[in-house]
């Protein structure tokens, strides 16, 4: 079954919020990863592995910088789960 | 111009007796004995089934988010120097590049190393943490205090296995008389109790296997001790230099008046039973503080309740203190908290400044019957008042690689 965006976005909210203490509530498509949210580099290693596990898809890692939102990222997610 | 003087102004811990110096202190004064049984099913692999756990798990005292990019080791050091830069009057106007930090391990992040381990073998390197390192890394806890403090001085960490805590101590001690500081967060931590480091000192005999009665294993001085009981936590000393201290106002515990190193040169774990490795220690850290053994009127011996140790240890201090020895109360405080390694000499420094501030020497549970080979005056069973007036008090710290470490506090008018 395909993942919704909807789908994908609820699941990285409980990642990163596991992983950097960012409160849900505040992770929206339009965030920046890094200046928004503030989620620092070894910590977006983290965010990598656990989306690949939760979503069974590959980011490799040559992608990873170009994911500089949360959108880009379930866009990404969405895309390569089809 | 003279020697700069160096005072403690702050004081932090975390151990298996509390999670702070007040209720460490408290515990110690009532004799009670940290040691409990492990609850994890390996203990049932190893001959060793019991330890002394910190009384208060980190995850009581930090956010979680915080604590796992932290090593065990690392939060310990955290909790501990937070409470004694509290206690220090928490002086954040400070130069940051006259604050230093040095704070030590025996060990370091032994867990993480040995648990991204297994993660590595179960599910592949894409899923070890990208934190291993700077979990893993033995400065791991000087490192985040100094981060979180913004120590700028230096950021230290000497490392001498279980001496290590009182060398970082003397190595704070040190860079105030240099002035390359004018406060230093100094002290020891160590979270080690993990089947492997486990079976490793098993494995040298160096550990007590009273799986029966866990409570009443550590025994240093005791005929029937057969080896140290593990502990984790650790300890944190404010360092300051007298003239900064007094100029802020800050609450003065004591000086910390001097230190003496030496090595043995003899074997990489048993002591020199000969002790001269010791009793030179002793004495280069009477010469550096200016004091002589009649100043002498407490000690927090190493003692960590193995055969061989305690008696080595207690015919070096009766050699190096002479008849004077008569007069120092000897306390062996790892009877109740067990053995920090890389942690006992830090804690045991915050339990000689207690014990100076208090004028209480704290006892030394679980002797039933003292060893006759023992030849100092071990305070047994019931804290034993300490004189009134200007008194020192020393705290010896020996490791595993024939390294000898004494340092010195005496009581400030």
């Amino acid at each position: 079954m395909a993942l919704t965006q909807a789908d994908v976005l609820a699941g990285i909210k409980e990642i990163v919020e596991e992983i950097a203490g960012i409160p849900a509530a505040s992770i929206e498509l339009d965030k920046n990863f890094t200046e928004d949210l503030e989620v620092d580099s070894l910590s977006m290693v983290e965010v990598v592995v656990e989306c690949e596990n939760r979503f069974g898809v590959k980011i490799p890692d040559e992608k990873v910088t170009e994911l500089a939102t949360v959108g880009d990222a379930v866009n990404f997610i969405v895309e390569a789960a089809k | 111009m003279s020697q700069r003087r160096v005072v403690v102004t702050g004081l932090g811990a975390t151990t298996p007796l509390g999670g702070d110096v007040e209720s460490t202190w408290r515990a110690m004064l009532a004799g009670q004995s940290g040691v409990r049984l492990l609850t994890e099913d390996w203990r049932e692999l190893l001959p060793v089934h019991f330890a002394a756990r910190v009384a208060t798990e980190p995850a009581d005292q930090m956010e979680r988010v915080e604590m796992r990019k932290l090593d065990r080791s690392e939060q310990f050091a955290l909790i501990a120097s937070r409470e004694a830069w509290k206690d220090a009057g928490a002086p954040d106007e400070i130069d940051k590049e006259r604050l230093g930090v040095v704070i030590a391990s025996g060990i370091g992040g032994v867990i993480t190393l040995l648990d991204q381990f297994d993660v590595l073998k179960e599910k592949g390197a894409r899923s070890v943490s990208p934190y291993t390192v700077p979990m893993l890394m033995p400065n791991g806890p000087a490192a985040h205090v100094g981060l979180e403090l913004q120590a700028r001085a230096g950021v230290h960490t000497p490392v001498s296995a279980c001496a290590s805590g009182a060398e970082a101590i003397g190595y704070a001690l040190e860079m105030i008389r240099n002035n390359r500081a004018d406060i230093v967060v100094s002290g020891g931590v160590e979270a080690a109790i993990h089947q492997l480091p486990m079976a490793g000192f098993a494995a040298m005999k160096a550990l007590s296997t009273r799986n029966d009665d866990p409570a009443r294993a550590s025994r240093p001085y005791d005929a029937d001790r057969d080896g140290f009981v593990l502990g984790e936590g650790g300890g944190v000393l404010i360092l300051e230099e007298y003239e900064h201290a007094k100029a802020r106002g800050a609450k003065i515990y004591c000086e910390i008046s001097g230190q003496g190193l030496s090595s043995d040169g003899y074997h990489i774990a048993a002591p020199d039973p000969d002790g001269s490795g010791v009793q030179r220690a002793i004495k280069f850290a009477l010469a550096n503080a200016g004091l002589s053994a009649k100043d002498i009127f407490h000690l927090n011996a190493h003692a960590t309740s193995t055969p061989a140790g305690d008696v080595a240890e207690a015919n070096a201090l009766r050699k190096a203190l002479g008849a004077e020895a008569d007069h120092v109360a000897v306390s062996a405080t790892k009877s109740m908290t067990g053995h920090l390694l890389g942690g006992a000499g830090a804690i045991e420094s915050v339990f000689i400044v207690k014990a100076l501030q208090d004028r209480l020497a704290p006892p030394t549970i679980n002797i039933e019957n003292l060893d006759p080979a023992v030849t100092v005056d071990v305070v047994r069973d019931k804290p034993r008042p300490l004189p009134a007036g200007d008194i020192a008090a020393l705290n010896d710290s020996f490791g595993f690689g024939g390294h000898n470490v004494v340092l010195v506090f005496n009581s400030i008018s």
